[in-house]
């Protein structure tokens, strides 16, 4: 609740603030403060909820429990170390530097909506809230004309989903008479609606939408690609996981007991996912676009949370958000800094920067699931909670395949860093704050893969 | 606590090698040494014990998961990590007067594996156990991609995507046996072979099959072997020691802990078929090894040859042939750590490894030419040498082994024996017999090669003539 509002009125004082602060690196550390005063905010919020019952608000349209505060807290904590790595970047995207860093508070207040709505109508808000300011960061890059198509494609395609979604929203009304995630009883009943189940259907494709799942990924390449860097970074990870918990919540929580209906699909998408994200990650020459064929095959992992219906999946979600996360971003900072974003304009990295490369390895290894990386323990968790739902085991063998694939593209670029001979120029220095805070971002890898527990709190 | 010293101080040493570049060779001799020792200390005093003594250490690491970081050293683990210790001291030493582009790194890597595959000898979780088995695989990848041969590449990548496809196989299997647990997840060596054990038949049969395919490819068994030859190729000698002399132990030790306990009716299932694949592959490999000319591919067939004696008498079933296989496990080790040793002398002198090119070396290099006899001896396990002792037990085994097909598999098996005195002796003839080949560079044994190749030596006649040490240290050893 603190979260919501604290991220809806930085956002607007963020605005502001450009108003009357002209010099963008001032913008850069007010917005940084910003971000962390809003990670403080969701931690005291943390602390504060001593009570296990979640807080019921606004006539029960927001049900906020532990798991959406720690959450919320993770994806406060990830954001702000995407403003410290990328602060500067984003500073060199355009001329609006206040209202980037306010777009990004709002899409925050939309995935707190997202992890703790209970009623259809705050979920249908929450998704307008984070998909809107990224229909306008992905054209943040006025004079660009991939830029341009990548804003236009992700609005068409978006609103058009949406649409599919408030349909299946008033599919689920007629069928139930009620909005309340919670309160769903008439879907509990053995007897069967079909009105009930094509609303569940709509509901799924718009969210298979927003996470990017075959065969809904199509814009995926594209806007990512398009998008200024900086800001792909962004909205392939954080906000991805955020709507991933909105995917879960309604999926486990209202529709939990009728998994046989839809888990099938759910698998079978899942599946597609796997195979076409990586499949297709193969065969990219340039880093970033690989990055978005990969954060389709991530989201195929992700998938098998909403899979399996148990609290394990939950856990799950958590880590490999945060795991994905961590990792892409710091991936993308050190991409940004290139000046060509191939794999051959990785050549020879490490003998120019040796810090720089070891840290990019470590970020590739967990992507692709190394162990002792964060990414293991992601995939390990989401696995474990497929094998625990049964039923799946051919799913997570083919999943281990697809992650063995992987391997192939990830490592190109430690390939190209390490044993190819090049010049790997840089547009942008590295300079030791950076890789102070590369560092950090690594060390943080490594401790979600040694020790999962401690980003799982009580949950 | 002491198990834990076997771990750390190859780790600790890696680090530090990568941070003092100008120490890392010394560095690396004083860990592998005390790795040595210590291990030493351990698997004697575990006997202190009883016959079947181990030592074990434990502390919990991931609750929620079921998983601890327990380590346990029994005679089979700890002669391993004796083995790993000897090997690692054999390989510095050894290329003591060598540089190395980047010592530092190079050195820093070689201990994180040293590191890893300690680790996979002692862990008794599942968890740990494939950390340990990845945090082994990772520098190697980087040692053979870096200073490895021309196609270096392209090869170790072959190498890692094997081995990594195995490894998730192994940890489909493993997450399924933890969550077999009665009392909740747990990945405790105990946990799992109960779990396992108590599977219905054919979902043991699933599990046999991840487990022991990621098993198979590391050891390797034929028909998932390929990787290997061009791997030992084009890696740097000193990382085909570790990978031939240490790694593929880490796929035989883990069918002993790892399978045979774990689904007991599936291994009894398939164990002809297993062992019909290892003595095809010890007649195929050998046969290979026959026609081959370049020094190194020779020596890697031939360990796919002794590799498939190892994973058959693994298989057989009997007591004596798991004593045998732990006792062949080190002397092996030895042997083709030798092996190695010898080939890359033989190419830094000569510049080439192709036999054709080679000859004479008795007249230009005495002394070499009788490490090289006394080595390729032990390798065809000539009795006083120490492969004698460790094939025999294994054939023993394998011929008392309750499997209808026990002679045939003990005669195409024992034809391995003849075709590798084939390779072997003509190896010998082709290199340090006939027409003598001018040396390009460097003369005779030096001073640390003479160090290395006297413990190698001494260790095989001593062990050829008086294994009795080492059988007695290992008496406790039975099928699991």
């Amino acid at each position: 609740m603190k979260a919501i509002i604290a991220a809806t009125l930085l956002g607007v004082i963020m605005m502001f603030t450009g108003l009357f602060v002209k010099d963008k690196r001032q913008v850069v550390m007010i917005a940084t403060i910003a971000f962390l005063a809003l990670l403080g905010i969701t931690i005291w919020e943390v602390q504060d909820a001593s009570s296990a019952a979640p807080a019921m608000l606004f006539n029960n349209m927001l049900r906020i429990d532990s798991y959406a505060l720690w959450f919320n807290m993770m994806m406060a904590g990830c954001t702000f170390l995407y403003v410290l790595l990328m602060g500067k970047d984003i500073m060199r995207v355009g001329n609006h530097v206040a209202e980037y860093f306010t777009l990004i508070l709002f899409i925050l207040c939309g995935i707190f909506l997202l992890t703790g709505y209970n009623n259809l109508l705050m979920l249908f808000i929450g998704i307008e809230i984070m998909s809107i300011p990224q229909y306008i960061l992905a054209g943040a890059d006025r004079r660009n004309l991939k830029s341009n198509e990548a804003s236009l494609k992700y609005f068409l395609m978006g609103a058009f989903t949406t649409g599919l979604l408030l349909m299946g929203i008033t599919l689920l009304y007629g069928a139930t008479g009620s909005f309340y995630i919670t309160d769903f009883t008439f879907l509990r009943t053995d007897a069967l609606n079909p009105m009930a189940l094509a609303g569940i259907m709509f509901i799924l494709i718009s969210f298979a939408f927003k996470v990017s799942a075959v065969p809904m990924h199509m814009w995926t390449p594209d806007v990512y690609d398009g998008s200024p860097t900086a800001f792909t970074a962004f909205m392939s990870t954080i906000v991805k996981a955020g709507a991933f918990v909105g995917f879960l919540r309604l999926f486990h929580i209202a529709f939990g007991s009728l998994s046989e209906h839809w888990m099938l699909i759910v698998a079978l998408i899942t599946a597609a996912t796997l195979l076409v994200g990586n499949i297709t990650a193969v065969f990219q020459q340039s880093v970033k676009r690989m990055l978005a064929y990969s954060s389709i095959a991530q989201a195929g992992f992700m998938l098998f949370a909403i899979a399996s219906v148990n609290a394990s999946a939950w856990q799950g979600m958590i880590i490999y958000g945060v795991a994905y996360s961590v990792a892409t971003i710091g991936l993308f900072s050190v991409l940004i800094k290139m000046k060509d974003y191939t794999y051959d304009g990785f050549n020879g990295l490490a003998k120019k920067q040796p810090v720089v490369a070891f840290f990019t390895t470590i970020f590739l290894l967990s992507l692709a699931g190394i162990p002792l990386t964060g990414g293991f323990m992601a995939k390990y968790f989401v696995l474990n909670a497929a094998v625990q739902q049964g039923g799946l085991l051919w799913l997570v063998i083919f999943a281990l395949l697809m992650a063995a694939i992987s391997v192939y593209y990830y490592f190109r670029v430690i390939i190209a860093m390490y044993f190819k001979q090049g010049e790997a120029e840089m547009a942008v220095e590295i300079n030791g704050g950076d890789r102070i805070l590369l560092g950090i971002t690594c060390a943080l890898v490594i401790l979600l893969g040694v020790a999962p527990h401690l980003f799982l709190g009580s949950i | 606590m002491i198990l834990t010293l076997l771990i750390l101080i190859p780790l600790v040493a890696g680090i530090a090698a990568m941070a003092m570049k100008g120490a890392a060779k010394g560095i690396s001799l004083l860990s592998s040494v005390a790795v040595t020792v210590t291990s030493l200390l351990v698997f004697t005093s575990i006997n202190s014990f009883g016959p079947n003594g181990f030592v074990e250490w434990s502390m919990p690491w991931i609750p929620s998961l079921g998983s601890n970081i327990s380590l346990m050293g029994d005679s089979m683990a700890l002669v391993l990590c004796l083995l790993t210790g000897i090997v690692m001291t054999i390989v510095v030493i050894t290329n003591w007067n060598k540089d190395v582009e980047r010592p530092g790194s190079f050195y820093g890597l070689m201990l994180l594996a040293q590191a890893g595959i300690t680790g996979v000898f002692l862990a008794s979780d599942a968890l740990l156990f494939y950390f340990f088995w990845e945090l082994a695989l990772i520098p190697v990848y980087f040692l053979s991609s870096i200073w490895g041969g021309e196609k270096r590449i392209a090869v170790t990548f072959k190498f890692f995507v094997y081995t990594f496809v195995g490894s998730l196989m192994l940890l489909a299997a493993l997450i399924y046996l933890s969550l077999q647990n009665p009392g909740g997840n747990s990945f405790a060596l105990e946990n799992i072979i109960r779990a396992g054990a108590s599977l219905p038949a054919d979902q043991q049969q699933w599990m046999f099959w991840l487990i022991f395919i990621a098993f198979a490819i590391k050891m390797p068994i034929f028909p998932l072997h390929t990787w290997q030859p061009d791997a030992y190729e084009q890696s740097p000698t000193p990382v085909t020691i570790i990978l031939s002399a240490l790694m593929v132990k880490m796929g035989i030790y883990g069918v002993v802990r790892w399978l045979l306990p774990v689904v007991p009716d599936a291994v009894a299932f398939w164990s002809d078929t297993v062992i019909t694949l290892s003595v095809i592959g010890i007649v195929y490999a050998s046969l290979l090894a026959i026609v081959q000319t370049d020094l190194k591919r020779l020596v890697a067939y031939s360990s796919i040859a002794h590799m498939g004696l190892m994973s058959a008498a693994a298989f057989a079933n009997t007591d004596v042939a798991m004593h045998g296989l732990v006792i062949q496990m080190f002397n092996h080790g030895i042997n083709i750590a030798g092996m190695w040793v010898i080939v890359s002398m033989i190419e830094q002198r000569w510049g080439t490894r192709d036999m054709r090119q080679l000859g004479g070396m008795a007249n230009t290099a005495p002394l070499m030419t009788i490490a090289l006899v006394v080595i390729a001896l032990a390798n065809i396990a000539l009795p006083l040498t120490n492969g004698f002792i460790g094939e025999f037990m294994l054939f023993n085994g394998l011929f008392a082994s309750a499997s209808q097909y026990h002679v045939t598999f003990m005669v195409v098996a024992g034809l391995g024996i003849i075709l590798g005195a084939v390779y072997t002796l003509n190896m010998v003839q082709r290199t340090a017999y006939g027409e003598a080949v001018a040396m390009k560079a460097g003369g005779d044994i030096t001073m640390n090669e003479y160090i290395g190749l006297a413990i190698i030596i001494g260790l095989i006649i001593f062990l050829g003539v008086y294994p009795k040490p080492l059988l007695d240290l290992t008496a406790g050893i039975m099928m699991p």
